[in-house]
């Protein structure tokens, strides 16, 4: 194959990546913007939800699409459910401190982790796609007998990775939606305005934080289950989206939604394009390096404009 | 009796009891307090920076992993004998550390912790990608020819346990004296109330750059010593659990207390040592104990023991 057919391909695996990237970084950027605290445990919900689809998908039955459409419903209303308890057990008590929301969840992180370990195993499970066309995509090229459209091997994507896009866009806009259009959305945005003011204005601001911390997860469990018919279900698989997810929300702006987007597709799209041509832990160490720099150098992030 | 003669009595009791328990434990436990003993100085550096400095890293497995490379790699592939190769392994924690400091001191909070993450991670990617040297994931053993310091054998179960007191022992002394240095005294100070500490005329960048150096420096002391008296570097000694260990460690020993991290050791060591018998899944245990100090007792053992009882602890 020439340059531009991998390109392509690059672009289009790097575009699911991003698409389910932005939903998981969304939903820690919203946890970071309104509650003002880092959810280390993010990446354990992200794989909570990809093992409650493979649980529901595995016991449900019939055929694949049935047991993925129900995993896409609960999945993610299971572990907002377990993230509200956490909220109202854990950070609630320590205050929402932002240190020490922090050590209290990288213990939420070990204690999911084990406890999935030792209920669902250290296998790699996977979940069947609800439907799977393969889609070639054609290229043109300059042959004998001038251009020509031609058919390489190997060049093409699935009906469900197109799908996935679909949908993580949908779900974008619904939370862009809410955030910017209902009541909800209002008041989420007092409270990450000023706290106090909201509370004397009477909003339930503890409310508020427990539902928010209930939608990231959710966000985040909602993306696993859109990647794991792609991917495997396996309980050490949240550290990868968790280190994208700062890079995304630290590039883009901590707590600022289009700001996490527009990084999510730039890193995305980066991510795939940069494995090609290097090796993924080079491609890595760099990731790293950047979101060290940027947060030493420019911590409003690379989109966001600084506050005074 | 007063402050110093009760500390004096209490700390050197503790190597002194130490020192004794070598010539009674079973030869299990011997291995595991060797082990703890040096651990517990890598809680010591940490405990520098976290409890009496008030700086949360998330990144010193950097360090620790910065000294135990520091000297495996010069002992493996430039042929050092163990005593430079210790020095070397030292002076990489120095030079990482300073490295460190300049860049994440510029940021504070919550961008200081994940600042030390990230770099830690790419540390610790730089370890993997490296593999051809490193050995990665996988490490290697340092055999037992190279582990002679000073014609002593380090691999023999004695004389590594009185190698690793001997480590403890100076970290212990060293931060002691520390903290009841003037130096040691501004950085409790900058814990408590930067904006007044820095008003009142100190210099408070420098007096936490030198925090954090002094800290990574015995991290990475701990780090190759490690490597040293086990006879194996692996990356896993860089990865995030290694920075998440010695937080959790102070934390339940109590963080900006002496002897906190080598309670906090002792008692999470052998928490794990149990569960492991048990479980496949022990980190459950760290995870769980984490979230109850937090939850319960943010000060740690030694830190209740001293708001109850002892006042004067240092």
């Amino acid at each position: 194959m020439d340059l531009g057919p991998y390109l392509i391909l690059a672009s289009l695996e790097g575009a699911v990546t991003a698409a389910v990237l932005a939903l998981t970084a969304v939903g820690l950027s919203l946890v970071f913007g309104v509650m003002r605290v880092v959810n280390i445990a993010h990446g354990e919900f992200f794989m909570l939800g990809a093992v409650i689809a493979w649980w529901i998908a595995h016991s449900m039955g019939g055929h694949p699409a049935i047991g993925f459409a129900v995993a896409l419903v609960v999945a993610p209303l299971i572990v907002g459910v377990i993230a509200v308890l956490a909220d109202m057990t854990i950070l609630k008590r320590v205050n929402y401190d932002p240190e020490r929301t922090i050590v209290a969840t990288i213990g939420l992180l070990y204690i999911i982790q084990q406890l999935t370990l030792m209920t669902y195993g250290p296998e790699a499970r996977p979940v069947e796609a609800p439907f799977n066309t393969r889609l070639a995509i054609p290229w043109f090229e300059h042959g004998e007998n001038g251009w020509q459209m031609i058919w390489p091997w190997g060049l093409g994507t699935t009906s469900y990775k197109l799908a996935v896009i679909g949908a993580a866009a949908g779900v974008l806009l619904g939370v862009w939606i809410l955030m910017t259009r209902t009541r909800a959305g209002l008041v989420m945005r007092a409270t990450q305005a000023d706290r106090d003011m909201a509370l004397a204005f009477g909003i339930p601001v503890e409310k508020v934080y427990a539902l928010v911390f209930g939608l990231g997860a959710a966000l985040a469990a909602l993306a696993a289950v859109l990647i794991v018919p792609i991917q495997q279900a396996h309980y050490l698989m949240g550290a990868d989206p968790l280190l994208l997810s700062f890079i995304v929300v630290i590039i883009g702006g901590l707590g600022s939604l289009p700001g996490t987007v527009l990084a999510a597709v730039l890193i995305g799209l980066s991510d795939g394009i940069i494995s090609v041509f290097f090796s993924p832990t080079l491609a890595k160490i760099l990731a790293t390096l950047l979101v060290g720099l940027v947060l030493v150098f420019r911590p409003q992030g690379l989109f966001g404009t600084r506050h005074s | 009796m007063s402050v110093t003669t009760k500390t004096i009595a209490l700390h050197g009791g503790l190597l002194v009891l130490l020192f004794a328990l070598q010539f009674v434990l079973p030869a299990y436990h011997h291995g595991n307090l060797a082990r703890i003993m040096v651990l517990a100085s890598y809680a010591v550096g940490y405990n520098i920076l976290f409890g009496y400095t008030g700086l949360l890293s998330l990144g010193h497995a950097l360090f620790f992993a910065a000294g135990m490379y520091g000297m495996s790699l010069t002992i493996q592939h430039l042929g050092f004998s163990a005593a430079p190769a210790l020095l070397a392994g030292i002076a990489a924690g120095v030079v990482v550390s300073m490295a460190l400091a300049l860049l994440a001191l510029r940021t504070a909070g919550v961008a200081f912790m994940i600042v030390t993450l990230m770099f830690a991670q790419a540390g610790y990617l730089t370890i993997l990608y490296f593999g051809e040297y490193t050995r990665g994931d996988e490490g290697f053993v340092i055999q037992q020819a190279q582990r002679m310091l000073w014609g002593i054998d380090l691999s023999q179960p004695t004389n590594r346990y009185f190698a690793a007191l001997s480590l403890f022992a100076t970290c212990l002394l060293a931060s002691l004296w520390l903290i009841r240095h003037p130096f040691g005294k501004t950085l409790v100070a900058i814990r408590e109330n930067e904006e007044r500490v820095r008003m009142l005329g100190y210099n408070t960048f420098a007096h936490k750059l030198g925090a954090m150096v002094i800290s990574g420096t015995i991290s990475a002391a701990a780090g190759a010593s490690y490597g040293l008296l086990f006879g194996y570097a692996g990356a896993s000694f860089a990865s995030v659990q290694y920075s998440i260990f010695p937080l959790l460690w102070v934390l339940l020993g109590g963080a900006g207390t002496v002897l906190g991290p080598f309670i906090g050791t002792l008692f999470m060591f052998y928490l794990i040592d149990l569960s492991s018998g048990i479980t496949t899944a022990y980190m459950l245990i760290a995870g769980v104990v984490l979230v109850l100090l937090t939850l319960f007792a943010p000060q740690g053992l030694t830190g209740e023991l001293r708001a109850r009882i002892w006042r004067w602890l240092p």
